[in-house]
């Protein structure tokens, strides 16, 4: 694919102006409303937080139309929506409601377990998920214009976004120093495209925004896996699970920024209500895990 | 050499300081106030401009960049206009009040509306056309006597040289072409 394509170039620039910011989850107007104000970047419309798709169980599929349309009219911040993984129609139709992204979402229960969307073939950006760099690099050969590790999405635990935003930036790191007679060796181990692994080589960097999503839930998360790498931070259930969710967005918001200066993240830090619960991830079930789906 | 400031509290500040530095230009990141007493002049890049102006509330940013402004040089873009802006629409929303100029938030439409286009008949060095990346773009409605259209897109003035001041609707820093920035440069280094 060309990197100076300029359709690419315009979605690319669209995740390149949400970096250093947050992108919130919302499900009504009123919580898109307490994202904004609190300075999110971005809000993300679904129909459950991840949290509560974990609990209720059942198949979680794209946000019924009518509340995307209220977030959407009751904001003038950028409206990202979720589709479910290759489910080419639901992507169409968020598409054609014009929202700015569409983020195709192991959140939500998978409509293929081999192909993702043909993103290459839609206007509007997308965001994937990815645990490593192989993932990653799939997805934008498919056409992803911004990139987020997974984490595990609802469990207020930041293990796996680290263990996934480490994974990443080493395997970029590692591919920096490599010869060029090594990357096609590199590309198969990968599975992933040759002239990506030669970007990589090149640059030490994805060539979309590689942001961090999946288990971000207090002000030090978002500050820990922006100094690991991550240019933005997606809160799922983090904000409003918590007891004051405007409160803690802001917190969330000021920590992003800041998230190289202790003192600036200690002052968001303080005052805050009880964070959302966390799960253990070590005591779940592999079938419960939600970073496993998509390839 | 001088340095120019990049205001970094959100939004693509990377971009920025890579084009000053193609620029020939030292560039450095400004989240404080400390930061930004350092600097000689100042980038507020593309982003949300609702974001920003939280975070230049939360920490006291908003007076000292007002009375920055009022003696140094500054350049915004996309948002960083909208920050400019005496008067911002769509929904109205407070600004630094720098400039003379009325301008329309997200005024070409949502993402789907976002386009590069190719501008001829500016008042940039040379005749090569000029590639502006137009994101979620704010559309300027009104300049005033003290503002200089620089580029027009539709008809409607997209690059304006307010004198000390520089705002584009587009993103330069998107592009390989370094013309807006130089430009902006000459004013830093005329001071």
């Amino acid at each position: 694919m060309n990197y100076l394509d300029e359709t690419f170039r315009v979605k690319v620039g669209l995740a390149e102006m949400l970096k250093g910011g947050v992108i919130m989850d919302v499900t009504d107007a009123r919580q898109a409303e307490i994202a904004e104000k609190a300075g999110a970047s971005a809000v993300m419309a679904l129909e459950r937080v991840p949290a509560d798709i974990r609990k209720e169980g059942g198949v979680a599929r794209m946000a019924a139309i009518r509340k995307i349309r209220e977030i959407m009219a009751n904001t003038s911040i950028p409206v990202m929506a979720k589709c479910r993984i290759g489910h080419i129609a639901e992507a169409r139709v968020l598409e054609a409601l014009e929202v700015d992204f569409i983020d195709e979402s192991e959140v939500l229960t998978p409509a293929d377990e081999e192909h993702h969307v043909d993103k290459r073939a839609f206007r509007v950006p997308f965001v994937c998920g990815c645990r490593n760099l192989g993932e990653a690099l799939r997805r934008i050969a498919e056409g992803a214009a911004m990139i987020r590790t997974k984490g595990e999405a609802g469990s207020g635990n930041i293990v796996e976004a680290v263990r996934h935003i480490r994974t990443v930036v080493r395997e970029m790191k590692q591919i920096t120093v490599l010869g060029r007679e090594e990357l096609m060796a590199e590309a198969k181990r990968l599975q992933a495209p040759l002239e990506l692994v030669e970007y990589v080589h090149e640059h030490g960097k994805l060539p979309v925004p590689n942001f961090s999503a999946g288990g971000v839930a207090t002000p030090a998360d978002a500050a820990l896996v922006r100094q690991l790498g991550a240019e933005a931070v997606f809160v799922g259930s983090g904000i409003f699970k918590s007891s004051d969710p405007e409160t803690r967005a802001k917190a969330i918001v000021k920590a992003t920024t800041h998230f190289d200066d202790p003192k600036a993240v200690l002052e968001a830090s303080e005052e805050l209500g009880e964070a959302m619960p966390g799960l253990d991830i070590r005591q779940m079930d592999e079938s419960q895990l939600l970073q496993t789906r998509g390839w | 050499m001088k340095t120019v400031g990049v205001l970094a509290l959100q939004g693509d500040f990377e971009a920025h300081a890579g084009a000053f530095a193609r620029a020939g230009a030292r560039a450095a990141e400004v989240r404080t106030v400390e930061q930004l007493e350092a600097v000689d002049a100042l980038v507020i890049p593309g982003g949300e401009s609702t974001t920003m102006l939280k975070l230049m509330s939360y920490y006291g940013l908003f007076e000292p960049l007002k009375a920055f402004a009022a003696a140094k040089p500054v350049f915004g873009t996309c948002a960083g206009a909208i920050l400019l802006a005496g008067e911002v629409l769509n929904p109205p929303q407070a600004s630094l009040n720098v400039l003379d100029m009325t301008i329309e938030r997200n005024a070409y439409g949502r993402q789907l509306a976002s386009h590069v286009a190719r501008l001829r008949g500016h008042a940039l060095d040379g005749d090569a056309e000029l590639e502006a990346v137009f994101i979620r773009a704010p559309i300027i409605r009104r300049v005033g006597d003290s503002g200089k259209i620089l580029a027009t897109h539709n008809g409607d003035p997209v690059l304006v040289d307010f004198g000390r001041h520089l705002v584009a609707t587009f993103h330069p820093e998107l592009t390989q072409d370094s013309r807006v920035h130089k430009l902006f440069l000459r004013k830093v280094e005329a001071r």
